[in-house]
């Protein structure tokens, strides 16, 4: 099965992040993308742009609404997230909690019910 | 950074805002935060990091402050303190509802350190100290007066908004725009500080850089519909994207044409630009958005050649519009003899040859020298390179100069 790991993090934490810290978390992510991929698991990565990037688009009686910013606005906003294909939920909890951010945010894990992608997509490594 | 001391250093500013509200005294709010951190310290290592930091900095800093006055002082004049800190009505019980009235603290800190009555180096200072987190020496540093003149700024300041009785609050909707324009300007300033450095040795002091970014980032989440703060992120963060760049191993200046833009970060171009194409279909530009826009038609390029100076020239245009300086012309000078040649530049440079503000200065002169030597004019092209040189205070831009005149000899 398909899970998404979806990644919760304060903006502000990651706004407080050294360069050691930065390179802390990438190490992270390069280690768990490596496993994966060895293990046949790795599906896709993607980092999002900080929450001021975000536009929410909203389509009401036929109308196209457009507004600034991300859907909610709480304090731990996504801010990227995998997709494993995993044999069991216990799998996917054993790779989200090495997920660097799991430390000062959280992985929210969400089955996938229907994933389709282009082929021979490249997927680039978050950049410093 | 352990994750502890990452969850303090991201709760203290907040907390400190909150004290600052609480206690109605920025010394006090300092001296309660200081002992609630080294309690932290302490107790979260021992049990974890709380799941709001910043409400457990400001209950355990507030609690302190309580038993201190208590302690020290049982006279009736404190009694009226006591009052208000213990008073329950409106402090919330629980840390989720406490954090959440924190978030609008840190913002009206910010507008009472930005705050109009102050000259602008005590907002900033004040900034730096209190929303940043920067220390007293730190900034003198940064600023080039010694702790001592820097601790004398921030306790005027301090001093100022309690004897005027400075509000402490985000300005209503009305009066919104002119007082979000004094925070972009000192937030813009402490960039420029570090980005500059005219007068050091080192050329950027990446520091201040990032703090104002920082700061950035919390107005642009606060402020998400007003398009100038959304622009100015986007300036700071395209400019930055450019740090590693702008110098060499020896330290030196590198022109932006010169830069090696594989050191350009692509992470922060992206979300410039990303932020410039967002505010920009608000239709509302302002300055912050115009230089955002040319700083990402820079970055948008991977070779000089290709950049669309057209399009910055008609930029810097649009900037004209909205803030006349001879700068700014100065800039679409240079733009227009890329586009147009060097010729069409000089045309341009020559309408602001005359003002004195022009006259000394030393970017004005280099400009003018590398059109003229582009030109085909080298001995005009010389004399107007050791005019920027008499004018350089910077050792890196200096050597940048002399360089450039050895080669016309």
């Amino acid at each position: 099965m398909l899970y998404a790991l979806l990644i919760y993090q304060a903006e502000e934490v990651l706004d407080n992040y050294s360069d050691e810290d930065e390179k802390a978390a990438l190490a992270g992510h390069r280690t768990l993308q490596n496993d994966t991929k060895a293990a046949g698991r790795f599906v896709e990565a993607n980092q999002l742009l900080p929450s001021s990037s975000a536009t929410t688009v909203r389509r009401r009686k036929g109308q196209t609404t457009v507004t600034d910013g991300p859907f909610t606005e709480t304090k731990e906003l996504l801010i990227g997230l995998y997709v494993f294909d995993c044999e069991t939920l216990e799998q996917a909890i054993d790779y989200a909690a090495q997920i660097p951010h799991s430390e000062t945010g959280a992985i929210e894990i969400r089955p996938i019910a229907y994933y389709e992608a282009i082929e021979g997509v490249q997927v680039k490594e978050p950049q410093t | 950074m352990s994750n502890l001391e990452l969850a303090l250093k991201t709760a203290y500013p907040r907390a400190r805002a909150t004290l600052v509200r609480l206690l109605g005294n920025f010394d006090k709010a300092e001296d309660a935060l200081q002992e609630a951190a080294a309690r932290a310290m302490v107790h979260w290592s021992k049990h974890g990091v709380p799941d709001y930091p910043a409400a457990w900095l400001v209950r355990t800093g507030r609690n302190y402050m309580i038993d201190a006055i208590r302690r020290v002082n049982v006279e009736a004049r404190h009694a009226e303190t006591i009052a208000i800190l213990s008073g329950h009505d409106n402090f919330p019980s629980d840390d989720s509802l406490l954090s959440a009235a924190i978030d609008d603290d840190l913002l009206r800190l910010i507008f009472t350190c930005c705050h109009p009555i102050l000259p602008q180096e005590g907002q900033v200072a004040l900034t730096l100290k209190t929303v940043a987190g920067l220390t007293v020496e730190e900034i003198g540093r940064a600023f080039l007066v010694s702790a001592g003149a820097m601790e004398k700024r921030l306790t005027r300041a301090k001093t100022k908004i309690r004897d005027r009785h400075i509000p402490y609050e985000v300005p209503a909707q009305k009066q919104l725009p002119a007082r979000l324009d004094a925070v972009l300007a000192v937030i813009y300033l402490i960039f420029n500080e570090g980005y500059k450095a005219l007068h050091g040795p080192d050329l950027m002091r990446l520091g201040l850089c990032r703090e104002a970014i920082r700061l950035g980032r919390i107005l642009a989440r606060a402020f998400r519909r007003e398009p100038e703060v959304s622009g100015l992120l986007a300036l700071m963060l395209l400019q930055h994207s450019r740090a590693t760049a702008r110098t060499n191993d020896a330290g030196d200046v590198v022109p932006l044409d010169e830069q090696d833009r594989s050191l350009w970060n692509p992470t922060l171009i992206a979300e410039g630009r990303s932020l410039v194409e967002k505010t920009l279909r608000r239709k509302q530009p302002g300055p912050y958005q115009i230089q955002a826009a040319i700083a990402a038609v820079h970055g948008e390029t991977t070779s000089p050649a290709k950049t669309d100076w057209a399009q910055i020239a008609v930029l810097y245009r649009q900037l004209e519009h909205h803030q006349a300086s001879p700068v700014i012309t100065l800039n679409r000078a240079v733009a227009v003899a890329r586009s147009e040649g060097p010729a069409a530049g000089i045309v341009v440079l020559r309408t602001i040859e005359a003002q004195p503000e022009m006259q000394g200065y030393h970017h004005f002169h280099a400009a003018y020298a590398a059109l003229l030597l582009e030109d085909r004019r080298p001995e005009e092209a010389k004399s107007a390179f050791g005019k920027a040189l008499s004018l350089a205070e910077n050792s890196r831009e200096r050597a940048y100069l002399e360089r450039k005149i050895e080669t016309l000899k």
